[in-house]
This record gives structure tokens, sequence and C-alpha cells, in this order.
């Protein structure tokens, strides 16, 4: 097992490689450079100007020299600085937003886990049923409803006609520093709940619906059949039988969400304001900001190759049939 | 009854006396980039900039430039030097005395070649710049450069205590600023919020309203929901958010709404070096042809007026008897067939030498307002025989692709003006290679000279006869089809008083404004 551990994980380094060539690559033949951004549409930059900027940046050097100094860095653990105004460290800029979209991510796939799997085996086990119909119905409005909408709406609602919740923002705009630990928590809570709750709304479709056909997969196994012949109740040939069964497929599904974690989405964490890798994502793809999307896409990639191969840890040690030769 | 109405308004405000304390909450679409001014060209980060530095000069309500940290100064005969005489006695936030050595020091800054700023071509034309002493600052130019002036607001004046020998783009200041100004920096939550402090040892008298946060809100529905809310005190409307959703009782009890002539406009350029543009007669049918009335009330519900040239109407420079373009097809058919476009087949298009008359108008993504106008002026063209295709793309590939590289025949884009006058980089002939400003490549004589002229001299009446012509001119040759001025529709809470709407807008006071005691709230 260590031993395949540390191969997959060698086998990692010239795959990264891939990886950050061909992504520097593609955002480099991306029409648009960055200094159109910085310099937006303001009479006092002139054409100098630009030209300095430029050089100042090593845009005015071939591709694959732009790509080494990257390189270089890299392997030194620097992400390099960001191209906008402010000049700060990428990691810096990456690493201060990555909590609260972790935060609010792992809420939300909890809510959905925890939502989806009851949905999906009561839609199994009871197919064609009202209930089942209703549930489903439910999901796809959810899956259908578009997230900034929904989350207005709620925000109406809950903000300003009930005025219970806050509207916008991840803790009070004052005040907040003054709370006890215990108040924080309960700040940053009335804050999240609508992020994560609009969150998990419109995810709750997909993995419901995953979960019933694996549901339904798992009780035509002639071991359900077993199962029931030998007289268990209903109850614990689903439960004890059949769900554990059919949860298998989940764990590769919890390995690819790996990336999206620290994804984040533009449209909600702009809708409720809340500073999180999506947006600083979004706005650096729109700025051309090569460092900055480098280093985010260098921090997917990872993950994603760490998720995929704690996946298939994890798939080992749950089922048997697939264990890899001692 | 009017009479009655006066009686009780002075009578209401005879014990609303300025007085100190309270916080605003303004909502920011955008979070700063970088609190040095010379360092960042976004606005979020010059409102927060404007707050915290000062410059040697400032413009008044009336948008004549007055002393800040200058006292006064001098231009000499010849126009070629400007003599400032500083304030004495004013501190930096951290304690330190202001002198002319800040002065020269953010001048070597903003000309030194390793500091990324978009503003250095204002100070190129100086020859020679000095601090004469303590509070003498003496710069001199190599001719007589009337922008200079203007040059010297809030961009160049930095700490040199704080700064000198260090790398500016790395500097602690970029993110906790250190100015003379009316506020002092306090905190920075990235993504989240500014929060800045009155200066109660400001040159000018302590500011009457205690603290100033700048919340970031990206999306305006939200910072919309949060105003009523109570979570924002002043933000900007759209123009729908104007004219629909604010006009409930409740809302005009508990806010006052601005607007004001904004500093911008909104045009359709032509690439003059396309045929189909060439002849002015074209450029006129096509301004004929398009009722800016319509633009107006369609998609800016009313909130703009029609553009008429380079300038905001109102200003000291702004010539109102140019030539007009009322919604005319009639004249813009006659005026086409003049140049030769006629529907020689039939199918409802224009032609001349068989090729049918037909353009395509970019567009940069994101702006509504560019479209819907794009849309009302394809459907205006089409009806007098003009093909039109909309082009819409995203803005970075949309400049470096397209108009630095001049692949393009129409363009809907808007510029910042500002106060100042001199528009040299846009209009003047010398300006059009790629990457330059006069992107549409025009060229005339006479436009040259009346630039040129007006940036060598100080005589504001002679500058102004400068800037008429050039009004003249553009009015008649309409390089671009000029389209609207629209408003800025600002909503600030009703607590806050002694803001009073003049040609520079409404924040030249702001130290100014103050909520009366019994109103004031307190944060928790």
């Amino acid at each position: 097992m260590v031993r395949y551990l540390i191969k997959r994980l060698l086998m990692m380094i010239p795959l990264l490689w891939g990886i950050t060539m061909i992504a520097f690559a593609v955002i480099h033949l991306t029409p648009g450079e960055p200094i159109g951004m910085q310099a937006e549409f303001n009479p006092k930059v002139t054409k100098e100007v630009r030209e300095r900027l430029r050089a100042y940046y090593n845009l005015d050097k071939p591709l694959y020299i732009q790509y080494v100094l990257w390189l270089q860095k890299v392997a030194r653990l620097d992400l390099g600085t960001s191209f906008s105004p402010d000049g700060r460290p990428v990691a810096a800029k990456i690493f201060e937003r990555i909590p609260i979209t972790l935060l609010i991510n792992v809420l939300s796939l909890l809510l959905i886990v925890a939502a989806a799997i009851p949905l999906g085996v009561h839609a199994a086990t009871r197919q064609g049923s009202w209930g089942e119909q209703v549930s489903t119905v439910f999901v796809f409005i959810g899956y259908a409803t578009p997230t900034f909408w929904l989350a207005l709406l709620l925000m109406i609602l809950f903000g300003v006609q009930l005025s219970i919740l806050p509207i916008s923002g991840m803790r009070s705009l004052v005040g907040y520093e003054a709370l006890s630990p215990a108040g924080k928590v309960f700040d940053i809570g009335r804050h999240l709940f609508l992020p994560v709750l609009v969150s998990a709304f419109g995810g709750l479709a997909g993995l419901s619906r995953y979960m019933r056909s694996s549901m339904l997969e798992v009780i035509r196994q002639d071991y359900i059949t077993t199962a029931r012949a030998k007289g268990l109740s209903e109850r614990a040939v689903i439960y004890r039988h059949a769900l554990r069964n059919a949860l298998l497929p989940f764990i590769t599904l919890m390995g690819l969400s790996v990336p999206s974690l620290i994804g984040g989405s533009v449209i909600f964490e702009t809708i409720f304001s809340i500073p999180g890798v999506g947006q600083l994502f979004f706005y650096s793809v729109m700025a051309r900001d090569y460092p900055l999307i480098m280093g985010m896409l260098l921090i997917v990639a990872v993950l994603t190759l760490l998720g995929n191969l704690a996946a298939d840890v994890a798939y080992a040690l749950a089922d048997p049939r697939i264990r890899v030769e001692r | 009854m009017i009479c009655l109405l006066c009686v009780s308004g002075t009578a209401a405000r005879a014990d609303e006396r300025p007085s100190y304390g309270d916080t605003i909450i303004v909502g920011s679409i955008g979070d700063a980039s970088n609190l040095i001014p010379m360092l960042s060209s976004d606005s979020a980060s010059h409102d927060i900039g404007g707050l915290i530095y000062n410059g040697l000069v400032k413009y008044d309500k009336d948008l004549n430039l007055v002393g800040d940290l200058a006292k006064r100064w001098e231009v000499s005969r010849d126009g070629m030097t400007i003599t400032f005489h500083l304030r004495q006695g004013v501190r930096w936030h951290d304690g330190r005395p202001f002198t002319a050595e800040d002065c020269l020091f953010g001048f070597r800054t903003i000309t030194d070649d390793k500091t990324p700023t978009a503003y250095r071509g204002d100070y190129l034309e100086v020859k020679r710049a000095e601090a004469v002493d303590r509070y003498t600052f003496r710069v001199t130019y190599r001719r007589p450069f009337a922008p200079a002036l203007a040059s010297w607001g809030s961009l160049v004046v930095l700490p040199k205590h704080l700064l000198a020998g260090r790398d500016i783009t790395k500097s602690l200041l970029t993110r906790q600023p250190i100015g003379t100004g009316p506020y002092r920096f306090k905190e920075w939550v990235t993504g989240e919020k500014i929060v800045l402090a009155s200066n109660p040892d400001y040159f000018e008298g302590r500011p009457y309203i205690d603290g100033y946060i700048s919340r970031i809100i990206p999306d305006p529905a939200t910072m919309f929901l949060e105003l009523k809310a109570g979570g924002i005190d002043w933000m900007g409307l759209t123009p729908m958010q104007y004219r629909r959703q604010t006009n409930d009782p409740a809302f005009a009890q508990q806010f006052q709404k601005y607007r004001y002539l904004s500093f911008t406009y909104t045009y359709m350029g032509y690439n003059l070096l396309s045929p189909l543009f060439q002849d002015k007669r074209v450029r006129q049918a096509i301004s004929y042809a398009i009722d800016k009335e319509e633009i107006i009330k369609v998609v800016f519900l009313g909130l703009g007026e029609i553009c008429t040239g380079p300038y905001k109407p109102g200003t000291w420079y702004y010539n109102p008897r140019t030539k007009r373009y009322a919604y005319d097809p009639e004249q813009a058919k006659k005026l086409l067939r003049e140049a030769g476009w006629q529907d020689t087949d039939g199918d409802g298009v224009l032609d001349k030498e068989g090729k049918p008359f037909a353009f395509t108008i970019l567009l940069n993504w994101g702006n509504q307002e560019r479209l819907k106008s794009a849309e009302i002026i394809q459907r205006q063209l089409g009806q007098i025989g003009i093909k039109v295709k909309l082009r819409v793309m995203e803005w970075a590939s949309f400049i470096n692709e397209y108009i630095d590289k001049k692949r393009f025949e129409a363009v809907i884009l808007g510029w910042s003006t500002g106060p100042e006058p001199d528009q040299y980089d846009i209009w003047h002939s010398s300006k059009t290679a790629p990457k330059e400003l006069n992107f549409i490549s025009y060229k005339n004589k006479e436009v040259d000279q009346v630039l040129e002229k007006a940036r060598r001299t100080f005589n504001q009446e002679e500058r102004k006869r400068y800037y008429f012509r050039f009004q003249e001119i553009l009015a008649e040759e309409q390089p671009y089809t000029f389209l609207v001025v629209p408003y800025s529709l600002p909503v600030i809470h009703a607590r806050f008083r002694g803001i009073q709407p003049a040609p520079a807008g409404i924040t030249y006071n702001f130290i100014r404004w103050y909520v009366p005691a019994r109103e004031q709230r307190v944060l928790r």
C-alpha cells in the first residue's frame, strides 16, 4: 500500500507539469492582455505608459521564457505577484479567501448529503408513490431555479420584510470584533444561513437522483433477495444491506468534489457579497491576471489529483473486491 | 401654503446645528486595489484615496482650481514656471510635518521608470522640479502647459519619510495609507470593507462625520436591498431604481435622492480609415438618423441629456451653440443620396457601386446601457436603409484585439472626461498610432492647432475660445455621433445634512456634511 501511494504521488509530478504547461499556453492564447484592464479606458493612459507596464510584467518576452520564469518561481514554492494594481503575492490573495469558500462548500455539501441520501432512498424504495413524485418535482425545481433569483427572493423575505437575517456579507460590519467567541460563531452562522441554503438547494437534485439510481441497482441484486428470504425486516434490508452498498459510488463522488470545495461560485459569492475564491478567479480571468490564474489552476489541479488518490484509497479500504494486489 | 412650508422648514433647520458624530456607510461595487493613488486607476481606490490624501490644488464646487495643500501659487509671466506656496503646520497622519520635500519626492516617484503608474504622461513636460525651501515648491516646464496646474492634484504628494529608498509597490502604504487628508485609515478587510476615521487635526477643520466605511457589495440588486434594510447609507442608483423602485413615501422619508450630470458620455465612434465613413455627409446622415431622445427615454428612463460634443454641458468650456443633429430621417436620406448611397435594387438596403451599406458595431460585454442603445441604433439605421450588425465581446479582447489594432467599423464606448478640458490625447492627429487613444484615426489640421494653442496659455478666456472652436469643428465633422451624458444618481440617508449639489457633484464639501445630534446612530 505504501509503495503504491509513493508511486502514485511521484506520478503526479509529470502530470502536474503537463497540466501547467497546457494551462499556461491556453490562457496566454486567449485574446487580450492584462494591461487593457488596469488601464481601463482612461484618457490619461498613453501608449508609452502601456508599453512600459508591458515590459514591467515581462509580457514583451517570448512565451516559453515567461513560462520558464514562472516555473522557476513555482519550484521555489512562490506563486509570484498579481498583475492587479495591488501587486500582492498570489498565494496571499488566494489563501485569505480559501477558508470562507471552504467553510460554505463543506457546510453545503454536508447539507446536500444529509438531504440527498434519504431523498434518494425514499425515491428508490417507493418508486411511483405520491411522495416520491412530489420530492422529484421539488428537487427538479431546485435544479432549475436560477441561484441569483432564489437568493434575491430569500433576501427580500428574510432581510427586508421580516428583518430577521442579514442580507449580505459574512459577518456584521461593525461590532464583530467585540463579540464573544460563541457570539462570533452565531454571527457568522446567521450570515451564512442563506448562502449555504441557496448553494445546497441547487446541488440537491443531482446527488439525490444519483443516490436513487444507485439504490435501484442495488435492490435488484441477488444478495438483497437473499436478505429478504432470510426474513429480515424491510427496514434492515434497506438500511443495513442495501444502503451500505449503494453508498460505495459516493466515495468517488466525494473525491471528485474536493476541487470544487475550494472552487467557489461567482454567482452566489457576488450576490451575497462573500469575498470567496470564485469571485477572485472570475475577475482574474477577466483581467488576464496571469500569475493569479495560474496559481488558482495549480492549486485546483493539485487538489483534483489528491482527491482522486484519496478516493481510490478509500475505495480500496471500503470495498474488498477492488483491493490492489498485496 | 408654500410660505407655511418655508417657515416650518427653517424652524426645523434651526435646531439642527451641525454636530460631530455618526458614521456613513457607503456601498461600493468593487474593492479598492491599491491605496497609493498613483498606482491604481479604479474609482474605488480613488474614492478612498481622495479622503486620505490631499493635492496641492483641488476643484471647488464650481470647478475652479483652488489651493489645497498649497495656500496659493504663481505662474510666471512666460507661463513656464509654477511656484506653489505651501500651507505651514500641516502634519501627516503619523505626526510628521508635511514639507515641499514630500511634493518633490512624489514627483520623482511618479516620473520614475520603475513606478507602474498610469498617470505619468502629464509630468513628462516638467523640465525641473525643486523644493526651494521648506514651504515652497517650484516646477519649470519645457513650454507653457495649461493642464499642468490641475495635474498637481491628489496623485503626487506622498510621505517621503515613509517611502524614500523603498520599493513603492511593496510598501505597507499600499494597504495602510498615511496621508494629510480629512480621514485617517483604520482598517481594510479585503473584499469586505475599508474603515476610515475622521482626522481631528485636519487643516480645514475636523470633519463632522466621525467614521466612513466603504462596504463592498458587488451585486447592485443586493446593494439596493441592503440600502432598504439599513445596511448602507449611500449608493449610486440605476435609472430603473431611481424611477421605479424608490417612490414610495416610506423610502422618501428615509432617503434623499440626488441627480446631476456626470463627467462621462457615451458615443458611437467611426473608424475613419474605413472607406464607409470617410465622407463627412455619411457620418452626419447617421447622426441625423439616430434619435437620441429615444435612447435617453428608453435606456436611461429620461435620466440623461443629449450629448453634443466631448464636454459636459454647463462647464465653462462647453459650447452651447454648436451644430445639432435633431432626429431627421429625411435629412439623413438626403445626405446619403448626395454621397451616392441609393437603394437601386429595391431590397431596402442602400447601395453604392453594387455594395450594400452594412457595418458592424462593436461593443463590450457587461454594459447593458450600451447594448440597448446599440439595439435602438440598429433599428433606426435599418429604417433609412443601413444594415447594422452588433458584436458584443469581453473587455480585454475588445481593447487589445480590436480597438488597439483598429479592427472595427464602428464602436460604442464612453469617456470619463473630468474637469480639465485638455483632450489632446483623444483628438490630436499625432495620437493615432496603434494603442493610442485617437483610435478612430481622426485627423484635422485646425483641431490640432487649437488643441495645441489651448495647452499653451493659462488665460481662461483664451482657452475657452479655442475649445469653443474645437467643438464647432467636431459638431460639423461628426467623427463620433455623440449620444448621451447620463446623470449620476446617488441616494443618501436623510439624516445626513449639508449636502449641496453643485457642478462638481456632491462630494466637494463632504467634511461639512453632518447628522443632527438627535438623529445620530450609535453603531454597536
